[in-house]
């Protein structure tokens, strides 16, 4: 009887990432969100032709992960630098990676502006309530109440306002055809956040404006909680303030099973 | 040669034109020429005014200290410039519009009453026309044929305007010639 | 082929010949005395294929012309002023990432919004780098109409040659003369050297990364900075540009850029009738500064007379040129005016007469 057993590959390291061990804390979303990309990219072919724009932010040094083409902006910048890129090169593949910092208090007019003309890139925003890389600031995200460096004793929505949804605020852009918020705290929304960044990527390919995936992203370290509780966290806290789903969509894609 | 004009005069009394005529024209005659129009805060103050050097020879600066000729379309603008004229140079006025005339004794004055030469000359609208036409002509700065290129190429694209303009360019190379 | 002789003015004229010298990206944002120039190439890029955006401020339009630049192109912003201000975080990033660019700045009077006359107060600003870290940019200061045109093409070349943003100095009143023009033919952008730094997707060779962020534990940032100087000592050494005009039995020298030139230069013409031989050192290159052609000028001639349109900056390359040779004498006039010869002149003849009524005597 023959023994000869056929091997299947079903599992491997994305051509998309590179074979480097990161920075990023033990429990840190922006691994799972890297290796998503990475993902999305290899199954729709676009690695070779794709140009990113890491953030300012934990993840500046994306391009030591991410096996293509970047170029790093100034703080908040990278969708004005992505417009540059995507002008000069519309045929290539243009997507920026920004965290809440970075896109939605010192970039938010770049952001809003490149959305609004709707530029042909995809942008992916991590939200994770806080600033990682500079020590546990106070985000313009950061939920009433969460305690941050420079919000010793919580958020007050008096004294700092309250945590800004600038999802929703880029969906009545007319450039914008499709945002969706999806987390990285559960293996469900996990699969859901790959659909939409596949999704988001599609939105360029054809031609259709401006997208953008925000990923509720743990940050253990600068929450102070464990890496299980900073989940259990963003699965029943921080979708409280930022719900999960579809929150625009006029790509008049039907959405397969 | 070196020849410094001010134009100047109220928004909308084609100041910034006539300054545009001479400047092509001159360009047209292969003369050196700097077109300097005022800009900003006085555009939006009402008042208008340009500074056209004209030079056979390399001009450095295009803001001129003193210039030889002063067109003043307003009295406003005479009030303003009239100082800083040189000795024994030009003023030409509007003088349908205003009948002050300058106190000093060193310079010449030329009245043109440019509302009635416009009008003989088919245009009610041509009274920048004529001036620039008197002006030319009178301080010898640009031949007819040299005045109506100018013309046409600071309105090109606007050929349904040159015929009209012409005629009151003519009227006002007239008038320098005869007074009248 | 070349153009034939047009009438325009300095913005319009920048605008040209970016267009001609390949600039086919161009991001800006509203600012007097500088709109014509944006005005001129929102309709002129789409002509030849090229991309014209507003930004939504100066900080975007900067950062649109890195992303740009990092993707090969010949690309250029412009502004006045305080809109430069803005613009220094970008031309900062670009001198770290080593990206070339063409930022053009028709000064106006500040300091803060000032007004929009034209002035000459942001030489410090461009010649000392102007953003944080250790750089310097090249920059160019024409004197107005043709020399917009060449110095607007070799400013796109010395960027591509070092890599580096480059500055074009004018100001307000530069930008609304017009002159007689002539443009050259437009480059082949085929004819460039191809840039084997820039950005395309990654196919056919390993991904590429361009930053400025160098966090290594081994002097990796040190030695950026070294090479970074490096290549500023190349330029200084090869990219020196000035003019000088002087007549026989000079007695005084005038040091002016730009429209300040040209103003000082009809004054020396008037000052000829009245006996007084001055002549005139025109540096074109502000960064690199002339510093060894007027350092060898000081030495023929005893009275250096520095005129400018703001309160001293560029008297202070001049002290560092001339030292103790000559004597150096300053007149600056506070931006935000249109300066006359007259006022040159007054200048001059008080240095001649000794009599001090107008400017002062630099102490060295």
């Amino acid at each position: 009887m023959s023994t000869d057993i056929e091997y299947k590959k079903i599992f491997g390291w994305p051509e998309s990432l590179k074979h480097n061990p990161t920075h990023y804390c033990p429990g840190c979303g922006h691994s799972i969100a890297h290796r998503l990309v990475a993902e999305c990219l290899d199954e729709m072919g676009l690695r070779e032709k794709t140009i990113g724009v890491p953030p300012v932010g934990c993840s500046v040094l994306a391009y030591n992960y991410f096996n293509f083409d970047m170029v790093e902006a100034p703080h908040g910048r990278a969708l004005a630098v992505a417009t540059g890129v995507k002008r000069v090169h519309p045929d290539k593949f243009v997507l920026t990676y920004q965290g809440d910092g970075d896109l939605a208090a010192i970039g938010t007019a770049e952001t809003i502006h490149a959305a609004n003309r709707g530029e042909r890139i995809s942008t992916i925003f991590i939200n994770n309530a806080i600033y990682g890389m500079t020590g546990g600031q106070m985000a313009p995200t950061t939920l009433l109440g969460q305690n941050a460096t420079t919000a010793p004793g919580g958020r007050d929505s008096r004294l700092h306002g309250q945590p800004i949804d600038i999802s929703s605020m880029l969906a009545v852009c007319g450039g914008v055809v499709f945002v969706e918020r999806c987390a990285l705290t559960s293996v469900k929304q996990i699969r859901k956040a790959k659909k939409a960044i596949k999704k988001s990527f599609q939105c360029q390919l054809d031609d259709l404006g401006f997208s953008l995936v925000e990923l509720l992203s743990p940050c253990p370290t600068n929450w102070k909680v464990s890496p299980k509780d900073s989940w259990d966290w963003v699965n029943e806290e921080m979708v409280k303030t930022y719900p999960l789903g579809v929150i625009k969509d006029t790509t008049g894609y039907e959405d397969k099973k | 040669m070196i020849t410094r004009t001010i134009f100047a005069g109220f928004g909308g009394q084609g100041v910034l034109l006539m300054g545009y005529v001479l400047s092509h024209g001159a360009m047209h005659k292969g003369l050196d020429v700097t077109y300097f129009p005022s800009y900003g805060a006085e555009m939006r103050g009402g008042t208008a005014n340009c500074t056209v050097t004209l030079s056979d020879k390399k001009i450095a600066s295009p803001v001129a200290s003193n210039p030889d000729i002063l067109v003043a379309m307003n009295f406003p603008s005479l009030e303003k410039f009239e100082s800083t004229v040189v000795e024994g140079g030009t003023v030409f006025l509007n003088s349908s519009l205003f009948e002050e005339r300058p106190s000093r004794d060193d310079i010449d004055v030329v009245p043109v009453p440019i509302m009635d030469l416009a009008r003989e000359a088919g245009s009610a609208r041509g009274e920048n026309m004529v001036m620039i036409g008197t002006v030319c002509a009178k301080a010898g700065l640009l031949s007819l044929e040299e005045t109506i290129k100018g013309m046409q190429a600071a309105l090109k694209g606007k050929d349904k305007f040159f015929s009209l303009n012409q005629k009151a360019i003519e009227r006002g190379f007239a008038f320098a010639a005869d007074g009248k | 082929m070349p153009s034939e002789k047009m009438l325009m003015n300095g913005s319009q004229t920048v605008g040209e010949a970016a267009v001609r010298a390949g600039c086919r990206y161009y991001f800006g944002y509203p600012i007097t005395p500088q709109n014509e120039l944006p005005e001129y190439l929102s309709a002129r890029m789409p002509e030849v294929g090229g991309t014209f955006i507003q930004g939504e401020s100066e900080i975007a339009s900067i950062n649109m012309v890195l992303g740009a630049s990092v993707s090969g192109a010949r690309t250029m912003t412009s502004s006045s002023s305080p809109g430069v201000s803005l613009k220094q975080e970008g031309i900062s990033y670009m001198a770290g990432m080593e990206l070339p660019a063409v930022i053009i700045n028709m000064m106006r009077g500040g300091p803060g919004l000032g007004n929009i006359a034209p002035s000459a107060a942001d030489y410090f600003q461009a010649t000392r780098g102007g953003g944080h870290g250790d750089y310097r940019t090249p920059v160019l200061a024409p004197g107005g109409g043709q020399e917009l045109v060449d110095l607007t093409f070799e400013a796109f070349d010395l960027a591509d040659k070092y890599r580096n943003p480059v500055l074009i100095l004018g100001d307000g009143l530069m930008g609304q003369i017009m002159e007689p023009v002539v443009f050259p033919d437009f480059i082949d952008l085929k004819d460039l050297p191809e840039k084997d730094w820039a950005l395309r997707g990654c196919k056919g060779r390993e991904a590429r990364a361009v930053f400025s962020m160098i966090l290594g534990q081994k002097g990796e940032l040190y030695r950026h900075n070294l090479d970074l100087q490096k290549k500023y000592d190349r330029i200084t050494a090869e990219e020196q540009r000035w003019e000088t005009k002087c007549p026989e039995n000079t007695e005084l020298i005038v040091v002016a850029y730009g429209s300040a030139a040209r103003i000082a230069e009809s004054a020396i013409e008037e000052l000829k009738t009245e006996g007084i031989n001055a002549g005139l050192f025109r540096p074109i290159s502000l960064w690199p500064f002339p510093l060894p052609a007027l350092r060898e000028l000081s030495k023929q001639i005893p009275k250096v007379a520095v005129f400018e349109l703001c309160l001293g900056q560029m008297v202070e390359d001049v002290i560092l040129s001339v030292g103790e040779r000559s004597e150096i004498y300053f007149h600056g006039l506070p931006g935000g005016i249109i300066p006359t010869p007259a006022q040159v002149a007054e200048f001059l003849r008080s240095i001649v007469k000794g009599d001090g009524k107008v400017g002062r005597r630099i102490e060295v």
